[in-house]
C-alpha cells in the first residue's frame, strides 16, 4: 500500500487549486420531524475518489439522493464544477455531469448491453445510428478504463459484477464526470469486488470524480483519496484516507469505541447434529447445483462454507432448509432422515430443530409489507394460538421482548418492515430464528448489507449460539467473515467441496484458489490485492484486514 | 421523482374512495345536463329512490346483500395474491346446489331448508372456484384466465342443465320448478312492515356475519396469516414452510363459497326457482366492490351498499325521468367503477402533496 499514500497526496495537492468538483454547503433535508441530513458541508476534490462512510440511516443515501435530483434540499446550495445549481432531477443531475450506479441495479433483463447502454439516451426515433455510435463509444471505453462487455449479451446471461459495469458504462455513455456508487460491492464477489476497484482507479486516473458510498471499512482504506464519516444525518468529519485508520472511521461512525474483532474461545464440538449424506440438488431448470455433497457439523462449532457466490450455496442452503427438493441424498437431523418434499418441506424441518437464516432477507427471510410482529412469527405462526386462531397478543409480547434483547429499532411492532434499516431487519430475523432455541442454526450472509454495530452484535451472537451448544453451518461470500467465525472451513466450488481447511492455519491464498477451482487461478493484480491477514482471531471485523493502522501504512 | 410516501389512513380509505366517486357523479351530471334534464334533481331521485322509502331501501339492501358477498369473494383471494373474476360462474354454479337442496327438502320448514341451502350453495361455489385453485397450485394456469374461462362454461352448463333437466314439463320459460313458500329463505318483510314488497331476506344478516367472518379470516386467523405471507411474498411464504399449492386451493374454495352465498339470496330468498342466468353480473360488480373497497371488508360493505344504492336509485330514476334510459344508468354505474377502479389512483398524487409529509413523518422513514 506504499504507492497509495504519496499518489493521493499529490493527487489532493494538485487539484487544490481548481475547483472542486461538488460542493455541498449547509444542506438541510427534513423529512417531517426527521432531519435526514443536518447543515451538510462536503467538497469533492476533481479526480479523487472520494468515500462517504456512516450507518445505515445516517443519511448517505438522501445525501446522494439530492445530489442526484431525486430530492430537492430544504436548504443550502450546491456546487458543481464551482457553479451553484439547483437540480432537478435525474436528468438534469446527469446534464451536469452527474452519474449514479444504484445499489440495485436498473437494467431491462431481456435486453442486450447494448439496448440498455442507450435506452433513454436515443437519439432519434429509428435505433440504427444511436446504436453504431454506442458501438464504437462502447468499444473506446472498454479500452480507456478496462470496461469489457460483450455489447450484444443479454442482461440475465451476465454476472453481477458484469451488470454492474454496465450500470458504469450507461453513466458513462452519458457523459458522467462524476460517479456516485452507491454500496457497490455489497452483491460482488472478492475478485469481481477487485475488478471493480481496479477499473475505478483508471477512471479516477483518467480525471474523472468518484464517490463511494459503502459501510466496508476496508474498502474506504484500499481505494479513496478522502473519506467523510456521518453519522445521523450529519457530516462529523472529513479524512484523508493515508492519515486515518479503520479504527477510528469506525468510532467516528457509531459514536462509540468499537470491538473490530471477533472474540471467541476453542470450539467444544460434541455429537453430529447435522449430517448432509451424498446430497444432490438441482436447480429450476434442472441444472445439477449441488453435486454429492456430504458433510457433518457438530454441535458447539461453526462450520463455514467459502465460495465465491453461485457455486451452489444457495441451492444448497435452500435443499437443507427444506425450500428445495433433494434430488438424491440425504440430510440428517439429529440423527433423523428429513424428507423435504412437497412445497412446505421447510415446516417440518423447523419441527426437528432447525432454523435457518435465509441469504437474502429481503427476497425470503421477510415479507417486506408484513408488520414488524408478524414478521418475527413468520414460520412459527402455528405455535401461536388454539385451534384456528391467531393469539395476536401473544406475538406481540414476544416480539417486544426480541426487540428489547436485539435492540431492534425503531422499538415498534406495529411499523412495517420495510421501513426499519437493512441491519435492523436482520436483527428482526436473527431473533426469530435464534430464539426458539433450535439444534442446528443454518445461517446464510449474516451481515450482507448491515452496520458495524450491528455486524458486531450478529457475530456475537453467532459465537454464543455456538457456545450454547448449537450445531451451526454458516454460508457467506465474504471469506473474511467465513474466517473470523469458522471453526472448520469447507470450499465450495461448482457444487462440489474441494477442499477442508482450518481457519487458524488457513493460507488465503490457498482458499482462494480453491475458491476459484484451483488450476484457474486469475492474476493477482499488485495494486488491488488488499492487505493480508494477520490471524484469523485478531483480524478486523469490517476492513477485516489491518490489524493496527501501521499495516496500512 | 421523489419516493412515494403512504397517504394517512382516513385519507386512504375515506376521502380518496369519496373524492373519486363525487367526480364520477359530476362527470355522469354532465351526461344528464346532455339529455336537458336537471341533474340535482337526478340525484335526487336516485337517492329517493335507493333511501327514501321502505320498499326502494329493500331493493338497495338486497342488492347490496348479492354485492357484499361477491365483493368478498374477490377481495379474500386477492389478500393471497390471487385476482378471482370467476364469481359470476362461481354463484350461478352455486344455485344448482342451492336448488337441488330446496327441491329435495321441499315442503320443510326454512330453518331446514335454509342452512341446508347455505351448505349446498357454499359446496357448489367452492367446488367450482377449487378447479382454477387446483390449475393454478399444481399445473401454473393462471387463476385470471381459468376464472374468466369458467364464467363461460358455467354459463354454458347451467344452460344446459336448467332448459334440459331442470325445467318441468309444463313450463314455459327457462326455469326449474318453483321452492314452496315454506321453504324459502325468509324476506325482512314478514317481520317489518318497512320492507313490504322489497325482496331482501335473512340473506342480509348472513352478509354481515359473512363481512366480520372475512376480517377474522384475514388478520386473526393463522390460515389468514398464510394466506397474506403468501401473496405479499411466495418466496419468503415457502422460507416460512407455509404450502403455496395448499394456501391457493383452500383460499379459493372459500371465495367461491362466499360467492355461492349469492344463489341463496337470490335463488332461495327471492325468486324461490333457479332461472336462466340469475346472477345477472352480480359477480362482476363484486370485483369493483372489492377494489373500491380495497379489500378490506369494511371497505366492501360500504362499496357494495354505494353500488346497490346505484342499482336500485338507477331503476328508479330511469322510470321517472324522460329521456333516462337503463343505458345511462349503466354508463353512471361505468363511470363509478372508472374512477373508483381503473383510475382510482389518479388523485393521489395532489393528495401526497397535500398529506404527504405528515404521513411520511409519521412513518419514521429516513
Amino acid at each position: 500500500m506504499a504507492t497509495l499514500t504519496p499518489n493521493s497526496e499529490q493527487r489532493l495537492n494538485s487539484a487544490a487549486a481548481l475547483p472542486a468538483a461538488i460542493e455541498l454547503d449547509g444542506i438541510n433535508k427534513h423529512f417531517g420531524p426527521v432531519h435526514a441530513n443536518r447543515d451538510i458541508h462536503l467538497s469533492v476534490t476533481r479526480g479523487t475518489v472520494h468515500g462517504i462512510v456512516g450507518e445505515n440511516g445516517a443519511g448517505k443515501s438522501t445525501l446522494m439522493s439530492i445530489l442526484y435530483g431525486f430530492y430537492t434540499a430544504d436548504s443550502g446550495t450546491i456546487r458543481v464544477g464551482g457553479k451553484a445549481v439547483t437540480i432537478t432531477d435525474s436528468r438534469h443531475a446527469l446534464a451536469l455531469g452527474i452519474g449514479m450506479v444504484h445499489q440495485h441495479f436498473m437494467l431491462v433483463d431481456n435486453f442486450t448491453v447494448i439496448e440498455n447502454i442507450v435506452l433513454g439516451a436515443e437519439d432519434s426515433a429509428l435505433l440504427g445510428r444511436t446504436l453504431s455510435k454506442a458501438r464504437a463509444q462502447l468499444k473506446q471505453l472498454a479500452t480507456d478504463y478496462g470496461l469489457e462487455v460483450d455489447p450484444d449479451a443479454l442482461i440475465e446471461d451476465l454476472s453481477v459484477g458484469q451488470q454492474q459495469r454496465v450500470e458504469i458504462l450507461k453513466a458513462l455513455y452519458r457523459g458522467a464526470d462524476i460517479l456516485i456508487l452507491d454500496e457497490p460491492t455489497g452483491v460482488l464477489t472478492p475478485a469481481e469486488a477487485d475488478h471493480l476497484f481496479r477499473i475505478l482507479r483508471k477512471l479516477r486516473d483518467e480525471g474523472k470524480t468518484i464517490i463511494l458510498i459503502t459501510h466496508k471499512l476496508r474498502e474506504i482504506m484500499a481505494i479513496t483519496d478522502e473519506v467523510s464519516v456521518m453519522r445521523q444525518g450529519a457530516m462529523v468529519k472529513t479524512l484523508t484516507t493515508s492519515q486515518t485508520n479503520p479504527g477510528e472511521l469506525a468510532e467516528l461512525m457509531v459514536g462509540r469505541r468499537v470491538l473490530l474483532r471477533v472474540e471467541k474461545g476453542p470450539a467444544n464440538p460434541g455429537k453430529v447434529m447435522l449430517a448432509v449424506d451424498k446430497l444432490v440438488v438441482t436447480d429450476d431448470l434442472g441444472v445439477e447445483r449441488v453435486k454429492s455433497v456430504s458433510f457433518e457439523v457438530r454441535a458447539g462449532e461453526i462450520v463455514g462454507i467459502a465460495g465465491v457466490a453461485g457455486n451452489g450455496q444457495s441451492e444448497l442452503l435452500e435443499a437443507i432448509s427444506g425450500m428445495r427438493d433433494q434430488s438424491s441424498g440425504q440430510v440428517l437431523v439429529n440423527g433423523q432422515p428429513v424428507s423435504a418434499f412437497g412445497d412446505d418441506g421447510a415446516a417440518r424441518l423447523r419441527e426437528v430443530g432447525l432454523a435457518h437464516v435465509p441469504e437474502d432477507r429481503l427476497r425470503m427471510g421477510l415479507v417486506t409489507n408484513f408488520l414488524e410482529w408478524e414478521n418475527a412469527i413468520l414460520g412459527y405462526q402455528n405455535d401461536y394460538g388454539q385451534g384456528l386462531g391467531l393469539d395476536i397478543g401473544k406475538a406481540k409480547a414476544e416480539a417486544r421482548e426480541r426487540i428489547a434483547q436485539y435492540d431492534i429499532r425503531p422499538a415498534n411492532t406495529d411499523l412495517k418492515s420495510a421501513n426499519f434499516s437493512g441491519g435492523n431487519q436482520q436483527k428482526i430475523v436473527l431473533a426469530r430464528e435464534m430464539e426458539r432455541n433450535p439444534d442446528v442454526l443454518i445461517v446464510g450472509q449474516p451481515t450482507r448489507g448491515v452496520d458495524i454495530g450491528a455486524i458486531e452484535f450478529i457475530h456475537n451472537q453467532i459465537i454464543k449460539m455456538r457456545d450454547a451448544g448449537k450445531a451451526i453451518l454458516l454460508v457467506s461470500v465474504e471469506l473474511d467473515e467465513i474466517r473470523a467465525l469458522s471453526d472448520r472451513i469447507l470450499v465450495l466450488f461448482d457444487g462440489e467441496i474441494v477442499g477442508e481447511a482450518d481457519p487458524a492455519t488457513a493460507d488465503e491464498g490457498e482458499l482462494g484458489l480453491l475458491m476459484a477451482g484451483v488450476h484457474e487461478g486469475h492474476e493477482p493484480d499488485a495494486a488491488a490485492r488488499l492487505p493480508e491477514h494477520v490471524t484469523p482471531v485478531e483480524k478486523t471485523l469490517t476492513e477485516m484486514s489491518p490489524k493496527t493502522d501501521r499495516d496500512i501504512r | 421523482m421523489s419516493a412515494r410516501v403512504p397517504l394517512p389512513r382516513w385519507v386512504d380509505i375515506a376521502l380518496l374512495p369519496l373524492l373519486n366517486v363525487v367526480l364520477a357523479f359530476l362527470i355522469g351530471g354532465i351526461v344528464v345536463v346532455m339529455v336537458g334534464q336537471n341533474p340535482l334533481e337526478a340525484v335526487g331521485i336516485m337517492l329517493y329512490g335507493a333511501f327514501g322509502y321502505g320498499s326502494g331501501f329493500g331493493y338497495t339492501l338486497y342488492y347490496t346483500t348479492d354485492f357484499i358477498f361477491a365483493g368478498l369473494a374477490v377481495s379474500l383471494a386477492y389478500h393471497a395474491g390471487l385476482f378471482n373474476i370467476g364469481p359470476e360462474g362461481q354463484a350461478y354454479v352455486a344455485g344448482l346446489g342451492v336448488i337441488l337442496v330446496a327441491l329435495g327438502l321441499n315442503g320443510q320448514p326454512w330453518l331446514i331448508t335454509v342452512p341446508a341451502m347455505i351448505v349446498a350453495g357454499a359446496l357448489f361455489g367452492a367446488g367450482w372456484a377449487f378447479i382454477p385453485g387446483y390449475l393454478q397450485a399444481k399445473r401454473g394456469s393462471h387463476i385470471v384466465i381459468t376464472t374468466i374461462l369458467f364464467n363461460f362454461i358455467a354459463v354454458s352448463m347451467m344452460g344446459y342443465i336448467i332448459s334440459k333437466i331442470l325445467k318441468p314439463a309444463n313450463v314455459g320459460s327457462d326455469e326449474s320448478a318453483p321452492i314452496d313458500a315454506v321453504s324459502r329463505v325468509p324476506q325482512l318483510r314478514l317481520f317489518w312492515d318497512l320492507f313490504k314488497n322489497s325482496p331482501v331476506n335473512i340473506s342480509f344478516f348472513l352478509a354481515l356475519i359473512a363481512l366480520v367472518a372475512v376480517y377474522w379470516l384475514i388478520w386473526h386467523s393463522k390460515f389468514g396469516f398464510a394466506m397474506r405471507a403468501l401473496g405479499h411474498n411466495p418466496t419468503a411464504a415457502r422460507y416460512a414452510g407455509i404450502s403455496n399449492a395448499k394456501v391457493i386451493m383452500i383460499t379459493m374454495a372459500l371465495a367461491g363459497a362466499l360467492a355461492g352465498m349469492v344463489a341463496v339470496n337470490n335463488v332461495g330468498g327471492v325468486q324461490g326457482r333457479l332461472i336462466l342466468n340469475f346472477v345477472s353480473g352480480a359477480g362482476f360488480v363484486g370485483v369493483a366492490v372489492a377494489f373500491m373497497g380495497k379489500g378490506h371488508p369494511i371497505g366492501v360493505a360500504l362499496s357494495a351498499l354505494l353500488f346497490g344504492a346505484l342499482y336500485q336509485g338507477g331503476q328508479e330514476l330511469a322510470f321517472s325521468m324522460p329521456g333516462i334510459t337503463r343505458e345511462m344508468i349503466v354508463t353512471i354505474q361505468a363511470l363509478v367503477i372508472l374512477f373508483t377502479g381503473a383510475m382510482g389512483d389518479m388523485l393521489r398524487p395532489p393528495l401526497e402533496r397535500i398529506f404527504g409529509p405528515r404521513a411520511q413523518a409519521r412513518a419514521g422513514d429516513v
